[in-house]
């Protein structure tokens, strides 16, 4: 169908205020977490610019202190709860999942139009607290610091982070509930795309741990504000409990946010080496296992913490335990690739970029979780340099990759390829010279959450500040080029990549109930070979 | 052995942790060169040659996926019992280990050795003897972190926490905080300095003549807390006989049965009413904010050395 014979989309099926504030179709709630989120990566990306510019020194010559421990909490509150945890699976999971299961909305439209507003409402109550003073307690809320010592608006950012938790409870028990009752026939659960498995095991933790970690943040709320003795020990409180409890969340958290990456990852190998998943069903049941054996996990965050040291010795075990699956992925990813049809557009490059960070990412779990080492890297920047590798190099690949990969569905417009490549490299090698030198800072002691720091580690942390200003400006391309195409882009057709999937066999943009009729599925997942080659395990 | 990018190994636990940790980064050094040596050969080799070209499907192979599921889990057994084996020899201090008493505040380390002399944000230890740092804190989280020992462990308020090592250089090196504490988190920072054993005893006697030891300062709060007056060991004595409790096991008024230890003395002092000795009436006033945090220690510390046959605790001089 050419452009001009294209029905009218989602995009421009109403042009008022109202039709976007108020719309329950799936798509467009996506554009609007699309762009809420995008701003706060970008002020969140802002506190990061400004932490490394401050750690360029020794000294502490930038910022006071309280200035200093308001940026790096509110670097890792607005980056954690209002990006890397509704990215994936509010923008392009809302966009996609009911599109690649064959339905027309998810299950519940309504209640995914509520759970933006709740976000907006946890998010903007999050910014008021920026703005009457900020937070420095560290995203990670500890206690007692939190409940009584801090100065910061810990209150009004908590109801924030509290509030935004039930977004993503409503977001997941939708994907849920819809992925179960709204497959096309013949969608069976093997021919789901692995896209919607990750997203699948993504919304399981996002309905399981978030209640904790909200009712985690009830009880700081309620020894901050009332005085009850729950955390304090002057009260008669614990606050190693509030340890526990925040990492019983906060550790599945991870896996919210790198599974539906991962989901991305095997989307992106498949249509860009035109073939199927290796090792399909082990793919998309690791998804599972990460998800299951990431709840009992929480304890490696406490090996120092004087924890029972038998409980340590379980918490260990089943660390490792769970770093199994994500290797079980990498290694399907890769023999995808063999014999394939590869071709390098961006997309593909964000995921040979996936591989490489994440690869290094994971890797780097396996000293956290041995308890001998974790003693001595623990509360340093290896561990900062670790998780960046996971969440930003991981999460943020397979955002970016996605991102790319559906744009010319979401907008009907392509992006400028040259461009585009140039911002993946230089994100990646920003983003490696920017975090590689902080795991030999944290070999060599520099404790996180450090205002200033001793002249020996100065060098390492120049080499990382400038590697930010690298990834900076590989952020910032995206926004530029993004934009931009959405008037000068060419009108992309509706399957520009050749790609297998009910996404790329309706119209770009998808008009607003997306499928005419509902289609009917006879065929698995990435299909694109006519009959199966010999090579059947 | 001095690997690159590590700060110098000066403890006895430091050695192993280094060959863990090269083993480990050995290991990450594989299987990187594995993943991205996979992918840039299947990348090159089957880039895509024209733009209909369609390869054949694969569906898997149980025997890979076994193999790649397998081999992983084996070696991460490996590190996981190496890692845990030298943990656990980490988590216990050994009898000997002589103790050092450290309180952690916003945002300092106040440090008492047993002779009862006192530093703050510096720690002085003999070389080659095992030292058991016995820790708290006044108010909130804090880490005390040796990078050159490779030890660390939380101080927790309300709570005893350990940590041993035994020094195994002489010289100088950092102390940090670790755990984020408050606006001068990153200036909690101080020295320890490893001294030969001879130097460590001259340190610890200069200006010895101020230095009070530490339980004997703990018999000192005993009398002018009017502990005395209820714990005399007298036969008509109010409170219980604390001659040889330490380690030993209390029957409480509730039936139950607990360890006379560290912490439970601590509580007994800050809230007598939680756990009541059986065969007591719960007289025993709380000394919460009147005795602090070092105070308790050094209460403790007394109460530790006082042997079944001391003799009395010397009764107070407002005995009624
Ligand atoms: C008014 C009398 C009184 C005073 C003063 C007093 N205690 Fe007690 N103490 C008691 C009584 C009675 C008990 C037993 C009941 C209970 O456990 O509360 C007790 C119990 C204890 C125990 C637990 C003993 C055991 O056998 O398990 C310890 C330890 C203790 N006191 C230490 C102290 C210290 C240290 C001080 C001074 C700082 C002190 N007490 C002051 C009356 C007193
Ligand atoms: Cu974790
Ligand atoms: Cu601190």
């Amino acid at each position: 169908m050419n452009s001009s014979g294209k029905k009218t989309n989602y995009l421009n099926a109403s042009h008022t205020l109202s039709s976007w504030f108020l719309t329950v179709d799936h798509k467009r709630i996506a554009i609007l977490y699309l762009i809420t989120i995008s701003i706060f990566f970008f002020i969140g990306g802002l506190f990061a610019a400004l932490i490394r510019l401050e750690l360029l020194t020794p000294a502490g010559d930038l910022f006071k202190s309280d200035e200093y421990n308001k940026l790096f909490t509110l670097h890792g509150i607005v980056m954690i709860f209002f990006f890397l945890i509704p990215s994936v699976p509010a923008v392009l999971g809302n966009f996609l999942i009911p599109i690649m299961i064959g339905a027309k909305d998810l299950a519940f439209p309504r209640i995914n139009l509520l759970s933006w507003y709740i976000y907006v409402i946890g998010a903007t109550l999050a910014t008021l607290a920026i703005m009457v003073g900020g937070v420095d307690t560290g995203w990670t809320f500890y206690t007692p610091y939190s409940t009584v010592y801090s100065n910061g608006a810990v209150a009004l950012t908590i109801v924030g982070a509290f509030i935004t938790g039930f977004s993503s409870i409503l977001t997941g028990l939708n994907f849920l509930v819809t992925i179960h009752k709204m497959r096309a026939p013949g969608m069976t659960w093997f021919r789901l795309p692995l896209f919607v498995w990750a997203h699948y095991a993504t919304s399981l933790i996002m309905v399981l741990a978030t209640p904790v970690l909200a009712s985690a943040l009830f009880l700081l709320f309620l020894e901050r504000v009332f005085h009850i003795g729950i955390f304090n020990p002057a009260l008669g409180g614990d606050p190693v409990l509030f340890q526990h409890l925040f990492w019983f969340y906060s550790h599945p958290a991870v896996y919210i946010m790198i599974l539906p990456s991962m989901g991305v990852m095997s989307e992106l190998f498949a249509a860009f080496s035109r073939k199927r998943i290796f090792g399909y069903e082990f793919v998309a049941c690791s998804s599972l296992a990460i998800a299951i054996l990431g709840f009992f996990v929480w304890g490696h965050h406490m090996f120092v913490s004087g924890q029972s040291m038998y409980a340590g010795m379980v918490f260990s075990v089943l660390s490792f335990l769970v770093a199994i699956p994500s290797a079980v992925k990498a290694f399907n990813w890769s023999a995808t690739l063999y014999k394939g049809s590869i071709s390098y557009e961006t997309p593909m490059l964000y995921a040979f970029g996936f591989i490489g960070l994440f690869t290094i990412g994971g890797l780097t779990g396996l000293f956290l979780s041995t308890m001998a080492v974790d003693v001595h890297v623990h509360d340093t920047y290896f561990v900062v340099a670790h998780f960046h590798y996971i969440m930003v190099g991981g999460v943020l690949m397979g955002y970016l990759g996605g991102l790319h990969y559906w744009w010319p569905k979401i907008t009907g417009r392509l992006y400028p390829e040259a461009w585009a490549k140039l911002s993946a490299l230089l994100v990646f090698v920003g983003f490696n010279l920017t975090f590689f030198p902080q795991f030999l800072l944290g070999y060599m002691g520099m404790p996180r959450r450090y205002h200033m720091y001793p002249e020996e580690f100065q060098v390492l942390n120049v080499c990382s500040s400038l590697g930010a200003s690298v990834l900076g400006i590989g952020y910032f391309l995206p926004l530029v080029y993004f934009l931009w195409s959405l008037k000068f882009g060419k009108e992309s057709p509706a399957n520009p990549w050749g790609a297998k999937g009910l996404e790329w066999e309706i119209q770009s943009p998808p008009t607003t109930h997306n499928f005419d009729e509902i289609p009917v599925v006879t065929e698995e997942a990435y299909a694109y070979a006519k009959e199966d080659g010999k090579h059947h395990g | 052995m001095k690997i690159p990018f590590s700060p110098e190994q000066a403890s006895t636990i430091a050695g192993s942790i280094d060959a863990i940790y090269l083993y480990i980064v050995a290991v990450t050094i594989f299987f990187t060169a594995l993943i991205y040596g996979l992918v840039a050969v299947f990348a090159v080799q089957y880039r895509r040659k024209s733009p209909d070209e369609v390869p054949g499907a694969i569906h898997g192979h149980n025997g890979l996926e076994i193999t790649w599921t397998v081999i992983p889990l084996i070696i991460s057994m490996t590190m996981f019992i190496w890692g845990t084996v030298v943990f656990f020899h980490y988590a216990r201090p050994p009898k000997d280990a002589q103790e050092i008493f450290v309180v952690g505040k916003q945002w300092m380390w106040k440090i008492q050795h047993p002779s009862g002399k006192r530093e703050i944000n510096e720690l002085h230890v003999p070389i080659n003897k095992p030292v058991r740092l016995k820790m708290t804190s006044e108010d909130v989280l804090h880490s005390f972190y040796i990078p050159a020992f490779r030890v660390k462990m939380d101080v927790i308020p309300g709570r005893y926490s350990s940590l041993w090592f035994e020094a195994t250089r002489l010289g100088s090196y950092h102390l940090f905080c670790t755990e984020y504490c408050g606006t001068q988190h990153s200036g909690m920072i101080g020295k320890v300095h490893v001294l030969s054993q001879e130097d460590y005893q001259k340190w610890l006697e200069t200006g010895s003549a101020a230095n009070t030891p530490v339980p004997v300062s703990g018999q000192e709060l005993f009398k002018t807390l009017n502990c005395a007056t209820c714990h005399n060991s007298g036969s008509g004595a109010l409170g219980p006989n604390l001659n040889g409790i330490y380690g030993k096991p209390v029957q409480l008024a509730d039936g139950s049965t607990v360890t006379a230890d560290d912490k439970y003395i601590r509580r007994s002092i800050l809230k007598p009413a939680d756990q009541v000795v059986a065969g007591y009436a719960a007289l025993m006033p709380s000394y919460q904010g009147q005795v602090n945090e070092e105070q308790i220690m050094q209460l403790i510390e007394y109460i530790k050395g006082l042997k079944e046959t001391s003799a009395p605790a010397p009764a107070s001089a407002t005995e009624v």
